[in-house]
């Protein structure tokens, strides 16, 4: 790419240099990377294996943790390791921009009509729904929460709260309790009194805050009586009660998000992505997986589909009224311009008592 | 009549004496070739992972090419501009044009990305100037460049243009200790919401201390323990020492995730044989940090003592005791001497390790018990500013070094204090 050869860059090169020596640029297989763990097992079972054994593409997987980093070493280095990668909106803006991701001729894959509208965009194709929710121990509460507003309310829940590391999604949550509208969130957030407002609503539980990082967290501290109310993942929520935990959760004041899959500018197997993103959009497809996952479909189809029960626990339908969209132009725009400076006030906020 | 040279008492300064130093430089110049072919792996190896890296670290510090290389008029225009007031018509028509180029082959964001570094939003403002480019028709471009966003009327948008112009900025360096240059070249400290990085450094310190101070605090009896009982007792609590040692850091700090936790094998313990009443935070707090970063560092500190304690005679002491020094005047004059080299080894290994600690107090530690590391880790694989990354890579590094005059004294001081 346009970096490479530029001056001088050590690292890089013994990098390339090892990573031919290896054969690793030479001609691959084709590369699916995604989120690891108990959820890209799913997606094996749902998508990958059927889709090779349709296709007569062999493949093979590797690890996506999100952020930037692996996108910036594809720039410099010029090495594509991934054909398709299953991205958040952020990155996946981020990388349609500067040029990461393939533009997408939608003619190969699907009428544009037959997804849910923000699914739809010029480099990615959006593959589920995920939600943030509150959850709680029905075992152990004292008294089951209704609403958003409740995660403030300290008197009634005086025990700990979990929280996601990081400003995203607290800044958020904190103007949704303070009686924000979902719609105004970000044009308050775009002002500097919106963002002081976001973070003395978060002073407000600061003290009983315990951050968690990896989303596995969450249900894990629910489980075990650290926390007494906490912001998690719906799906490992739902995970949880599988396992026979009685984690509960409460849809007020939803954050939801959509994850895409994008293809890689300048990967090797082009065609296979293309089959393959198709593939992973078929309707009834994206109905089975619901039935691994709690993440909800985004062919319109699909939704339909989805059995009524189940859909009470997925993030479509009703359980989004009250929710904030985080996926919008203006939550990405939000987010990719004030993440670095909004960390830093978070790192200095958080570690002052 | 001067004597023949052939008997003069120099006898060596004859043409034999002198091949013979010849030869021994040949031999000598062989012996040093070999002992440098020798060690030609090992300096080759350092060159690549060692050297390499921490150059390129320092480059890229300060490297800052993106907005010259997308768009490399603007970037020669504003940086003879003088800042004062609003640049001219050429700036104006120029900015139109290379964002109306960069738009189109999709390399603008990677400008956008850098100036949203200077002042956050103008990112998004250059991808909606970029968006509604095609609307600019023609001259005056002034005009039509602040008709589409008011902003590219003012001024401190410009400095910023001009504060990324490159190919080479001092602003990642200046940031990691919280300092920034204003746009007349002045060096001030930074807003103060963006005034974390000397924070995060003393407190890594300050970690890093109390870990080096509970680590000489049981490893110090421990060592001596291990280097005075009998060869039995010895050998099993060298090996309760090693074990954990030779125990992947991974593993153990998610063990101590296991034992600490509310409702962890510690605090069950505690409830049953009623020591405490209700469970103890000992987990995502800062007494967890220490719990785990001692036991996980002490063998750095146990091995270096013993290996002195060992070659102690005991009957150094006996003989102090004989001539009327009690036990705590021998101890202070004549073992704990003897022991400095090896704890000052011990210390230095300790400190400079828990200095760049970063799993541990990741897993371990609350939000207020991050140290350098986390920081260095997040702008490195979330945002992917790899400037800043290095920058504080850097300050890390530095504060390493800063430390190996301490280390020389130390040494140095416990050589004074065998001999003197």
């Amino acid at each position: 790419m346009k970096t490479i050869g530029r001056s001088f860059k050590p690292l890089f090169a013994v990098a390339a240099a090892l990573g031919v020596l290896s054969g690793v640029a030479e001609a691959r297989d084709f590369t699916i990377a995604s989120w690891g763990g108990s959820y890209q097992e799913a997606q094996r079972d749902v998508y990958f294996t059927p889709f090779s054994q349709e296709s007569g593409i062999t493949f093979l997987e590797d690890v996506y943790l999100g952020g930037w980093a692996q996108f910036q070493a594809m720039q410099d280095t010029g090495q594509i390791p991934w054909d398709v990668v299953q991205v958040e909106t952020s990155e996946l803006v981020r990388g349609c921009e500067e040029g990461v991701f393939v533009q997408l001729d939608w003619s190969k894959l699907l009428p544009k009509e037959d997804m849910l509208p923000d699914a739809v965009t010029d480099c990615g194709v959006g593959n589920l729904v995920w939600s943030v929710v509150i959850a709680y121990n029905a075992d152990t509460i004292s008294k089951a929460p209704a609403s958003l507003a409740d995660f403030w309310d300290t008197k009634t829940w005086p025990g700990k709260r979990g929280m996601r590391k990081g400003p995203k999604l607290n800044l958020e949550y904190a103007l949704l309790a303070d009686g924000v509208a979902p719609a105004d969130i970000y044009k308050v957030l775009n002002t500097p009194e919106g963002v002081d407002r976001a973070f003395a609503k978060l002073d407000e539980v600061k003290p009983l805050v315990q951050w968690w990082e990896a989303g596995a967290q969450a249900p894990e501290w629910l489980a075990a009586g650290d926390v007494e109310l906490s912001v998690a993942y719906n799906g490992r929520i739902t995970n949880a009660q599988k396992e026979g935990k009685n984690l509960q959760m409460i849809w007020d004041g939803t954050v939801y998000a959509i994850d895409s899959w994008a293809i890689i500018e300048g990967a090797p197997n082009q065609d296979a992505a293309y089959a393959f993103v198709k593939f992973v959009t078929d309707p009834g497809r994206q109905a089975a997986f619901t039935k691994a996952y709690a993440y909800g479909p985004t062919h319109k189809e699909g939704v339909a589909m989805v059995d009524p029960k189940r859909a009470m626990s997925l993030p479509a339908g009703d359980n989004l009224a009250t929710g904030l969209f985080g996926g919008s132009q203006e939550a990405i725009d939000f987010w990719v311009d004030y993440q670095e400076e909004l960390t830093e006030r978070w790192n200095r906020w958080v570690a002052q008592n | 009549m001067s004597p023949p040279p052939d008997i003069t008492d120099e006898g060596t300064a004859g043409p034999t004496g002198l091949s013979l130093e010849a030869k021994l430089r040949r031999a000598q110049r062989q012996r040093s070739l070999n002992a440098f072919l020798l060690v030609a792996p090992l300096l080759l190896f350092i060159l690549v992972v060692f050297a390499g890296p921490i150059l390129s670290l320092l480059y890229f510090s300060v490297d800052d090419p993106k907005l010259a290389e997308v768009m490399p008029r603007t970037a020669e225009i504003v940086a003879e501009w003088d800042g004062a007031e609003l640049p001219g018509e050429e700036a104006y028509a120029t900015v139109v044009e290379e964002i109306r180029a960069a738009y189109g082959d999709r390399t603008v964001a990677a400008a956008a990305m850098r100036l949203n570094y200077e002042i956050s939003g103008f990112r998004s403002m250059v991808m909606r100037t970029g968006r509604k480019i095609r609307r600019i028709a023609g001259p005056p471009y002034k005009e039509a460049l602040i008709g589409l966003d008011e902003r590219w009327g003012d001024i401190t948008y410009w400095r910023a243009i001009k504060a990324s112009a490159g190919p080479y900025t001092t602003r990642y360096l200046l940031a990691a200790v919280d300092l920034e240059r204003k746009w007349d070249g002045s060096i001030g400290t930074a807003p103060p919401e963006r005034t974390i990085y000397i924070d995060y450094l003393e407190r890594t310190f300050w970690i890093s201390f109390w870990v080096l101070a509970w680590c000489i605090a049981i490893g110090y009896p421990m060592a001596y323990l291990i280097a005075t009982t009998g060869r039995r007792l010895s050998r099993i609590l060298l090996a309760l020492v090693l074990l954990p040692f030779w125990t992947s850091l991974l593993v153990r700090t998610a063990a101590w995730v296991v034992l600490l936790q509310n409702k962890g094998v510690v605090n069950d313990f505690l409830l049953y044989a009623g020591l405490s009443d209700e469970p103890l935070t000992l987990i995502f707090n800062r007494t967890g940090v220490y719990v785990a970063m001692v036991h996980i560092l002490l063998p750095f500190l146990v091995l270096p003592l013993y290996a002195v304690m060992r070659n102690i005679p005991a009957s150094q002491m006996r003989a102090a005791a004989s001539l009327g020094a009690k036990p705590v005047a021998a101890f202070l004059s004549v073992y704990l001497p003897q022991t400095l080299p090896g704890l000052g080894a011990g210390c230095i290994l300790v400190f400079i390790l828990s200095l760049g600690f970063y799993i541990t107090p990741a897993l371990i530690g609350g939000a207020s018990d991050q140290m350098l590391s986390y920081l260095i880790a997040e702008f490195a694989t979330r945002t992917g500013n790899w400037g800043m990354a290095s920058a504080i890579a850097i300050l890390l590094l530095l504060s390493v070094a800063a430390l190996y005059p301490v280390y020389r004294g130390l040494v140095r001081g416990a050589a004074g204090f065998r001999f003197g």
